[in-house]
């Protein structure tokens, strides 16, 4: 299956995951490689409130560096951007980050589908989104607006994720490429490293 | 729909806007304005950005809805405690030894920020002497902020901030609760202006000792952001403060060396003394 995706160019990946999202981001991480040019950004629900930590954490998942979303960075390839708590991370053209404190979505803030749905301007066929494990109906949207632009879109298998209402929503709203189980999506990772 | 087309429509309803009513959203982060504009599409029934825009130019209702679509911020009251926290801290002190102060709330909306600044200059023993001028171009948030009414139920969120913000008082003590709303104290707003004005168009007013403009300039691109700044800096005396949201700095802008960073973290500066 990374085969067919192999023949087309990917320049970014979107990853939206809530409750249960740590665990299968820190699994997901390990399988990017240092010659991977992909540009990979993350909205993961965390408390508002308070530093949330994820960027040591993944940073020492993965071999790319990860970094928290700052307003209106230029984008660098082979590179992992976490939202930042209590604003939605949006692609704009450049490309370069752009974060808002519009409401939440989703009672969200970072919201999956912000993310989601700005990429898939920006990036359009050149994308790849991936919803993951979650206890709400964000990134359904956002998933089904990346495959309408024409992006390869993962849902993980929902009796296989930690919280099966994020990867259910997404399935009700637009039929993705793939349905994977967690190991599935890291083994795709480790396929497409060449890819990338 | 086509990425292309709908960036074309955007261009063309910002410059139908700018030309009718004179808000200049020219300068505005696009991705943002995008989202905010796909929302009022949805809100306003229209399939096409070029539908809303005939509404906009030919139904005088449409309008004002439009902008609180692309305006409004849901703030909250001492929103980011340690913002404030770090006013008492490091801010106030240098305050109190102005007879009189003035302060900017840039980009007010509906006036959470400027009635927390107010109550915190009150535990302070401050406000008597402290004239706050709290702009926003949106008319129609002024006139919400104007009442210092808001819906009960988001008190619970403004009372922990308060507490986490270093408080002296309850923030109990400043409003009145009645009928699923509370109205903040009048001899809070006796202190308080508010007052239409904008960022991209309008020009300083009044030396300020303190500017706080929070989560505004995200919304803009570099170059309205260096003109908010150039406006901050115009204003403020020597040695002002400036404090802006979490996710800004001046560190990029044309001003950078305008300024020193006071609280790196809380996103405070002070303008320098000196050229």
């Amino acid at each position: 299956m990374a085969a067919d995706l192999l023949r087309r160019s990917i320049d970014a990946i979107v990853i939206g995951a809530s409750s249960g999202g740590v665990e299968a981001i820190s699994a997901l991480l390990p399988a990017l490689t240092e010659t991977m040019r992909v540009s990979i950004f993350i909205v993961l629900h965390v408390p508002r409130d308070r530093p949330s930590g994820l960027v040591e954490l993944f940073n020492y998942k993965c071999v790319l560096p990860v970094r928290e979303a700052q307003d209106k960075e230029p984008v660098e390839n082979g590179t992992v951007y976490i939202a930042p708590p209590d604003y939605h991370l949006l692609l704009d053209k450049g490309p370069r980050l752009a974060l808002s404190c519009d409401e939440p979505v989703h009672y969200s803030r970072p919201a999956i589908d912000c993310l989601f749905e700005s990429a898939a301007d920006i990036y359009q066929n050149r994308l790849l989104g991936i919803i993951l494990t979650g206890g709400n109906e964000d990134g359904a949207a956002g998933l089904a607006a990346v495959k309408n632009a024409g992006g390869v879109t993962i849902v993980q298998q929902p009796d296989t994720a930690q919280m099966s209402v994020m990867p259910a929503a997404a399935l009700k709203r637009c039929t993705p490429d793939f349905v994977l189980p967690l190991v599935d999506i890291v083994k795709f990772f480790t396929d497409l490293k060449n890819g990338f | 729909m086509n990425s292309a087309d709908f960036e074309m429509e955007i261009e063309l309803l910002i410059d139908a806007i700018y030309r009718k009513y004179h808000y200049d959203f020219r300068e505005y982060a696009m991705a943002s304005l995008k989202r905010r504009l796909r929302t009022a599409m949805l809100r306003f029934d229209c399939s096409t950005l070029s539908q809303l825009q005939d509404r906009v130019l030919h139904e005088p209702a449409t309008f004002p809805m439009l902008l609180d679509f692309l305006t409004v911020q849901v703030s909250e009251m001492f929103r980011d405690p340690g913002y404030f926290r770090a006013l008492r801290e490091q801010v106030i002190p240098l305050l109190r030894t102005y007879p009189s102060l003035k302060i900017w709330v840039a980009g007010c909306s509906t006036g959470e920020e400027a009635f927390s600044l107010a109550i915190l200059l009150r535990e302070e023993n401050l406000l008597e002497r402290t004239q706050i001028y709290a702009t926003d171009i949106n008319v129609r948030a002024l006139e919400m902020a104007e009442t210092g009414i808001y819906d009960v139920d988001r008190i619970a969120g403004f009372t922990d901030n308060h507490r986490l913000s270093g408080s002296k008082t309850s923030l109990s003590d400043y409003y009145t609760a009645a009928y699923g709303k509370v109205v903040f104290d009048r001899t809070l707003k006796e202190h308080i202006v508010f007052s239409d004005h904008s960022l991209a168009t309008d020009s300083v007013f009044s030396e300020v000792q303190l500017v706080s403009c929070r989560n505004v300039l995200i919304y803009f691109n570099r170059e309205l952001q260096d003109r908010a700044l150039g406006l901050f800096e115009g204003a403020l005396c020597r040695k002002g403060f400036l404090g802006l949201g979490a996710k800004e700095s001046v560190r990029f802008s044309a001003h950078a060396d305008d300024f020193i960073e006071v609280a790196r973290e809380n996103k405070i500066f002070q303008k320098r003394g000196s050229i």
